[in-house]
Formats: structure tokens, C-alpha cells, sequence
């Protein structure tokens, strides 16, 4: 065993400590990734290898909050991919629009950028109202600032250009007040959305849902938990329900593809079949 | 990074090194760069070439269609876990790093930016070389920002090699320069002579005693 193997080992042993102690399962993520950002942690650090982590990570709780905040990459923005939301309006609304009631699951919302963008399309479609949206991620301290609703203004012009270009009726600025360095999202936004703790990799089915969208989450798992969390998107589905995934992510070499059909193939939106063909 | 050099037992017969994978970094003056540098491989060209080229966030597959135009080789856009097959040129998706796993299948994140880029060469690079180790030919072209020279540090320590686009023949010279002065390189060459020293880089091998 050469000292890259060696590394690996130490890697793995790791993650399994972090499971163990700690509950939270990072052993079926992609390792490139993880190892990349492991590695940072060891040099700001200065420490001398993975092992001497561990210890670090045995006994010093605080040290786990920073490495937890190292492996959940919680980059995101409002109105990611506008074509997407562009294909929600015209593709999968009109099919929402004849249900009485509404159930959406946000899973890995991160800080809260997409699910305000949907909670803005369902606003101007007419559908806020008789929707209940769940918007969960595993990590506390970006729910908290998902549940605040500020974002910084830099970002701003760009969240703008994007509203725009996903079909936006109005003008943006309506759906915020705006401070010295931050905006703060409207009050009438929030009102159905509830924000909770849920982990993918270790929680179980989530509701009765029309509509869940998980996007550029499960980029970060491998195969096996990737078909996990299919599973678990399937049973948490009605019948008819729609599943929207990140641009570069897809369910077609899963083993539930059968299940779901395409809606709209190139922004990755499936819709559950009827009839279950897998089975 | 905590990783002692590579003893360089693998991959030699009779002195000679087989290289199995190339990565390519490029950015301002990159895609005409590219072109140059891959219109040199024939369609039997035996590994995977993997290239990051920074782009705007919105691009759209622009790219792919002007490099497949000028090269013999299957060239698309990276997917997440596909497995890597040679003779194929694979290109990062704009605003999506590009990592390679060690069971050889690529991964996509959109982890924060690296050297103000996503794709990022240095992810390319780093994650690269911990799947080919010294089996693996880094190569920098032109470009305005620092951004490759992470990976050719790592590269050069775990025994790959290193080849960088002279600066007076790129269109911006920061990128090139950035590697050179980051680590000893093997070979600064002029722009159409990366191609064809790559041909022969893979098909000869190289000299341990070159290295
Ligand atoms: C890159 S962000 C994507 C945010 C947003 N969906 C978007 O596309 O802009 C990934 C999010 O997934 C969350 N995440 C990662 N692993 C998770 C898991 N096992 N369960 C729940 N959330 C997870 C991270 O905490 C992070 O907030």
C-alpha cells in the first residue's frame, strides 16, 4: 500500500468516524470531492495527516462544526438556469393548476435561493395560496439563514437579470425590501414555506408530494446513494407527481428510471408514471 | 499537500514510462488554443484527454462544436460518472467543475470557485493526478489568470509530466507563466508543437532518464 492508498484508508476511516460520533453520512458521496476539500481542512489546519484529524475530530466538537460546514457545499442562486424556471411555467404548471392543493418538497434547498424562486413563480401563477412548500437541507446553520430570507445585495443585478429571463411578470424588486448591504425577502413569500432539518442519506420518506425539486445535490452522491435517494423520491411522489433535477444530473441510469418519465428532457424535469413499469 | 513522491515503479517496462491520460488547462485565447493543440491526435489515439477551458457561465455548447470540428477524436461535454474511454476529448461543462474519480468515472460539482474560475483547471488537475499519478501529462495554455498552477505543483510531486505553452506564443501570458514559475516543468513549447509532442509522448513513452 503506497501513501496515495494509505491516504484513501485514512479517508475512509474518517468519514466512518464522522458517522459514527457524529450521525451524519458522508461514506457514499463522491470521494474526489470530499477528498479535495478534506485536504484543505488539513492544511488550514497545519495538520500533519488524516489521522491526526481523527483525533481532532474524536474529541473536539467544534472541530466537527467546521469540517461539517468543509463537506456541505451550499452554493446556489436565485433563478439558477432561468430556462429552467421558464420550462416550470409553461411544461409543469398548467398541470398543477388543476389540483385543489399543493405539496412541494425542496430537498438540499441550501440557503434558500430556489425556494423563494418558486415560491415568486407560484405567486404570479396563482397557486402560492393553496400551496404547502417543505424546504429541507441536512445542515442547520444554512436553514437558518434560509428561514431569515436575506440575501446580499451584490448578487442582486444577476438574481434580476435571471428573474427576467425566466418569464418574471414583474418588476423584482417587489419581492424585497432593500437595506444598506442586504435585501430582505417579502413577508407574503414565506408565509407557506417551512423550513426543516431532513437528511437524504440517513431520513425516510417525506409526504404525499406534487412536486419535488433536488437540484445539484446529487451530483455530490455516488451510484448506490443516488439510487437511495430515488427510492426514497419515488414512495414520497403521488401518482403523476413531478421530480426537477439540477442540469447535469438525471435519473436515466438509476434503477428507478422506468418510473418517471420525461416532461421536459433537457431541464431535467421527470414526472412519476402511473403505473409503476419496474414493478 | 501530505503526500511523500511517488517511487516510480508502476507503469515502466525497460525504462520507459506509458502515460494513460491527458488533462489540458486553457483560458483567454483557449478555444482557438485548443483547436491547434488537437487537431495533432489521429482518431486512434489511445487515452482520454480532459480539458477545462474557462467560459462564461451561460455558454452554450459553442465549444464542443468547434473543437470536434477540428479534431479527429470524439469530443463532448463531460458527464457526471461517466466513465472515461480513451481516444475521447472531454470538456467541463460551463460553471460546473470537473473532478476525476480514482475508479477512472468523472464527477461535476458546483463547489464554490476556484482562482475566481469554475471549471477550474487546478481541480482538474489535482483530482487528475491522484487517479493517473505519474501515468498523467498536464498540459497550460494560454490564459489571463493564475489558475493551473496548484495542479502542476501536485502533478510534479507525484511524478507526472508537464507541459506548458511558451508565453511568447499565447495570447495572454499569465497562465503559462503562473506554471512555470510554480514548479520545473518538462517541456516549454511553442503552440504547434504541443500537439505533436504529445502524439509522440504517448505513443513512444518516455525515458525515465528524461524525466
Ligand atoms: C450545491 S447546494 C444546491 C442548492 C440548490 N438546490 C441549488 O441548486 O441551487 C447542495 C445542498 O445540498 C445539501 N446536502 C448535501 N448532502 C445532503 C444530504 N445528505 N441531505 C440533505 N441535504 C444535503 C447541502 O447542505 C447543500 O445545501
Amino acid at each position: 500500500m503506497d501513501d496515495i492508498e494509505t491516504q484513501n484508508l485514512e479517508l475512509q476511516l474518517l468519514l466512518q468516524a464522522v458517522y459514527l460520533k457524529y450521525g451524519y453520512d458522508f461514506r457514499n458521496y463522491a470521494k474526489a470531492s470530499i477528498k479535495r476539500r478534506i485536504l484543505h481542512r488539513l492544511t488550514a489546519e497545519k495538520l500533519p495527516n488524516i489521522s491526526a484529524m481523527q483525533h481532532l475530530l474524536l474529541y473536539d466538537e467544534g472541530f466537527f462544526g467546521r469540517l461539517l460546514l468543509d463537506l456541505s457545499i451550499n452554493v446556489t442562486e436565485m433563478f439558477r438556469d432561468p430556462n429552467f424556471y421558464l420550462a416550470i411555467r409553461q411544461h409543469v404548471i398548467p398541470q398543477l393548476r388543476e389540483l385543489p392543493y399543493l405539496k412541494i418538497w425542496h430537498a438540499g434547498c441550501s440557503t434558500g435561493e430556489e425556494v423563494y424562486s418558486m415560491a415568486i413563480v407560484l405567486k404570479e401563477e396563482g397557486l402560492y395560496d393553496r400551496t404547502q412548500i417543505y424546504a429541507t437541507d441536512m445542515n442547520e446553520v444554512v436553514l437558518r439563514q434560509a428561514r431569515e430570507g436575506i440575501f446580499a445585495i451584490s448578487h442582486l443585478k444577476q438574481y434580476t437579470a435571471n428573474y427576467q429571463k425566466a418569464g418574471g411578470q414583474e418588476s423584482f424588486s417587489n419581492y424585497y425590501s432593500a437595506h444598506y448591504d442586504h435585501v430582505v425577502m417579502d413577508k407574503s413569500l414565506k408565509k407557506r414555506i417551512l423550513f426543516s432539518d431532513h437528511n437524504l442519506a440517513t431520513d425516510g420518506v417525506f409526504g404525499e408530494m406534487n412536486l419535488i425539486m433536488c437540484r445539484n445535490v446529487l451530483i455530490y452522491f455516488d451510484r448506490d446513494l443516488q439510487n437511495r435517494v430515488f427510492n426514497l423520491f419515488r414512495e414520497s411522489l403521488c401518482d403523476n407527481g413531478f421530480l426537477c433535477l439540477g442540469s447535469k444530473e438525471s435519473v436515466r441510469l438509476s434503477t428507478h428510471s422506468g418510473v418517471f418519465a420525461d416532461v421536459v428532457k433537457e431541464e431535467k424535469i421527470y414526472q412519476k408514471r402511473l403505473h409503476d413499469l419496474s414493478c | 499537500m501530505h503526500v511523500c513522491p511517488l517511487r516510480q515503479s508502476m507503469n515502466k517496462k525497460n525504462g520507459v514510462k506509458k502515460f494513460k491520460a491527458v488533462v489540458v488547462g486553457a483560458s483567454a485565447g483557449g478555444i482557438k488554443a485548443l483547436g491547434t493543440v488537437l487537431s495533432a491526435f489521429s482518431a486512434d489515439f489511445p487515452v482520454p484527454i480532459l480539458v477545462v477551458q474557462h467560459l462564461h457561465p451561460n455558454s452554450d455548447s459553442y465549444l464542443i462544436h468547434m473543437l470536434a470540428s477540428q479534431c479527429a477524436l470524439t469530443v463532448k461535454q463531460a458527464d457526471e460518472k461517466e466513465a472515461i474511454e480513451a481516444g475521447t476529448v472531454y470538456v467541463a461543462p460551463p460553471n460546473y467543475h470537473l473532478l476525476v474519480e480514482e475508479d477512472f468515472t468523472l464527477s461535476l460539482t458546483v463547489d464554490p470557485r476556484v482562482n475566481f474560475s469554475r471549471p477550474s483547471v487546478d481541480v482538474l488537475f489535482e483530482t487528475a493526478v491522484y487517479a493517473y499519478r505519474e501515468a498523467l501529462i498536464g498540459v497550460v495554455l494560454t490564459g489571463a489568470n493564475g489558475d493551473g498552477s496548484q495542479g502542476v505543483k501536485l502533478i510534479r510531486k507525484l511524478g507526472g509530466y508537464i507541459v506548458v505553452q511558451d508565453p511568447a506564443t499565447a495570447e495572454a501570458e499569465a497562465m503559462p507563466r503562473a506554471a512555470i514559475a510554480a514548479v520545473r516543468v518538462d517541456r516549454i513549447l511553442a503552440l504547434e508543437q504541443i500537439g505533436p509532442h504529445l502524439v509522440q509522448l504517448i505513443n513512444r513513452g518516455c525515458q525515465i532518464t528524461d524525466i
